[in-house]
Order: structure tokens, then C-alpha cells, then sequence
């Protein structure tokens, strides 16, 4: 009990260390949007509705080089397609009527949900909706950029952050295969795909849990 | 006005994505097969999301400073560093490779 409150710490501090990280890129994007001649209200209305960081940069920047409103839709709808899986994982966490669920299930972000993990399949929805509430405030209210993000080496921070969130849940010789081959379906589809199909298609992996729910349980 | 189009495409289909899960599975128990694969979710898209965030372009591999970035969260995280720590340690050593090379 006091490792797990301590681990609820720990994600509360991680949260704010992100949500920083967070405010930064999306103060980026604001500009970024803003220097490809998209105005300020409808990046504003973007980050409020559609609150995923690499899709609406993406988006942005498609528009800003005289890419078509297809392939910026399409670039979106793909890197975004990860959060099928990703809320299915977490979809145990969400009671009520279907518009409570509809709401609250769009606080759900990488981050909040990386953190809000606890390994064995398990999530913490207090982490999961708070930390998504801090991070939606740090990225639709973003304030002044002071800079590229990457001068501060920010992009190098999120891979870090899910690493550090990974590493305890390989403890079962099941997960590690199942991390190490997902892993590897991104890395080699990463070279040949558009952004955001490696991650969909990593999620093959995850059928590894098929191979021992059909049998008796062994301990070996 | 395309601009406005795009932003609601994207919109719907991003909140649609995020809420597959609470909306059509939420607030239920999931057969034990189904669960068994669900519960692998988690390591399967973090080790994804850490190989696209580390060497990830748009079709193709990207080798820059956020390797070294990883390579100093991973140090830190063998030292049991608290998250914050692994976090700020990883952008550091992004922030100086890439002032240096």
C-alpha cells in the first residue's frame, strides 16, 4: 500500500514535469499554426477539440506546405487510429451514461494514459483524469513560446517518460515478448509507413495473450 | 473554410477514436480470452510509443539527439531515478548533443 502511494506521488510530480513539457509544444503549435496562415481561433478550437499534440502539428504543417485538406485529414486520422487500442485498454476505468463516457474517455492523451498505467493490465483513473485535465489546460491554454521545443531537447523527454513506464511492467516473461516484438513491428514498419500505422499495427502483439488463455494454467 | 472543414473531420474522428473503448466496452468485465490480450495493451503500445518517439520521422528512421535523450532516461531509470528526474535527464542530454553536434 505505501509503494502504491508512493508510486501515486511519483505520477503526480512525473504529471507536472509533463504538463510543462506540454504547455511548451503546444504554445509551438499555436505558433506554428499561426506562421502557416491558420489564424488564432482555429488552432485554438483544435487543440480543445481534437487534443492530441504530434496529429495537429501534423495537420498544421500539411496545410502550411499547400498539402491538400485530404492528406492532412488522412495524416491525422492515422496517427490518431493508436487510440482505439489505447482507450480499449482503459475502457474497464469508465462507468455512467454513454455521454459521461464519451466526455471523460477525451482526457485520455499518451501521456495520461502511460502514467496512469500500473502494470498486470491495470490503470488508475484518478491519475488518468487528472493528469488528463492538468495536461489539457497546459495545452489549449499553452501561453507564450519562448522558443523551439527541441533547443530544450523536449522531444527527447516523452520516449524517456514511456520507457521509465514500461520498464516495471515487463516483470512476466509474457509481457516481455509481447513489448519486444510489438517494438520490433514498429521499428520495422517505421521506415516504410506514414507516422502513426507503426504503433496500430505494434498492436498485433498483444495477440500473444491468446496463447495461454485456451489451456490449463501451468507454473513453469 | 478548409481550414475549418479539416479541423472538423479531424476533431470528430479523434474524439470518436478515444472514446471507443469507454463507449462500446466501458463499465463491463471482458471475457477472460479478451483479457488476456487487453492486459498486454499496455507494454506492447508504451515499447511502440517509445520506438516511434525515439527514431520516428514521417516514412522513415530519424537518428538525432533524442537517442541520447533515451540513453540518459534509461541510465536514470536504472538508478531508480524518480520519473521527474529520468524526464528532465532525457531532455538535458537531448538539448546538449544537439547544441554540440
Amino acid at each position: 500500500m505505501s509503494s502504491e502511494a508512493a508510486s501515486y506521488r511519483d505520477g503526480i510530480r512525473a504529471v507536472l514535469a509533463i504538463a510543462a513539457t506540454v504547455s511548451f509544444f503546444g504554445a509551438s503549435f499555436g505558433l506554428l499554426a499561426r506562421s502557416s496562415g491558420l489564424g488564432i481561433i482555429a488552432p485554438l478550437v483544435m487543440s480543445a477539440t481534437t487534443f492530441a499534440g504530434s496529429a495537429q502539428f501534423a495537420v498544421v504543417s500539411i496545410l502550411g506546405t499547400s498539402g491538400g485538406a485530404a492528406a492532412a485529414v488522412a495524416a491525422a486520422v492515422l496517427l490518431n487510429a493508436r487510440y482505439v487500442p489505447i482507450s480499449i485498454s482503459v475502457a474497464s476505468l469508465f462507468h455512467g451514461p454513454r455521454l459521461r463516457r464519451l466526455a471523460e474517455a477525451q482526457l485520455i492523451v499518451d501521456e495520461s494514459w502511460a502514467i496512469s498505467s500500473r502494470g498486470g493490465g491495470r490503470f488508475d483513473r484518478r491519475l488518468l483524469v487528472g493528469a488528463g485535465l492538468v495536461l489539457y489546460v497546459a495545452w489549449v491554454g499553452g501561453g507564450e513560446a519562448l522558443g523551439d521545443p527541441r533547443d530544450l531537447g523536449l522531444d527527447g523527454a516523452f520516449p524517456a517518460l514511456f520507457l521509465a513506464l514500461l520498464v516495471p511492467q515487463l516483470a512476466g516473461a509474457r509481457e516481455r515478448a509481447a513489448a519486444l516484438l510489438g517494438g520490433a513491428i514498429a521499428l520495422a514498419l517505421t521506415p516504410f509507413t506514414p507516422a502513426g500505422t507503426p504503433i496500430v499495427a505494434a498492436a498485433v502483439a498483444c495477440l500473444l495473450g491468446l496463447s495461454r488463455s485456451g489451456r490449463p494454467k501451468r507454473n513453469s | 473554410m478548409t481550414v475549418w472543414l479539416v479541423v472538423s473531420l479531424v476533431a470528430v474522428a479523434t474524439i470518436a477514436f478515444k472514446a471507443a473503448g469507454p463507449v462500446l466496452l466501458g463499465g463491463r468485465s471482458l471475457p477472460i480470452g479478451v483479457r488476456g490480450v487487453v492486459v498486454l495493451l499496455a507494454p506492447v503500445l508504451l515499447a511502440a510509443l517509445v520506438v516511434t518517439q525515439t527514431v520516428g520521422g514521417d516514412g522513415r528512421l530519424v537518428l538525432d539527439a533524442r537517442l541520447a535523450g533515451v540513453g540518459a532516461g534509461a541510465a536514470a531509470i536504472a538508478a531508480r531515478a524518480p520519473l521527474p528526474v529520468v524526464v528532465i535527464a532525457a531532455a538535458a542530454a537531448t538539448a546538449l548533443v544537439r547544441v554540440v553536434t
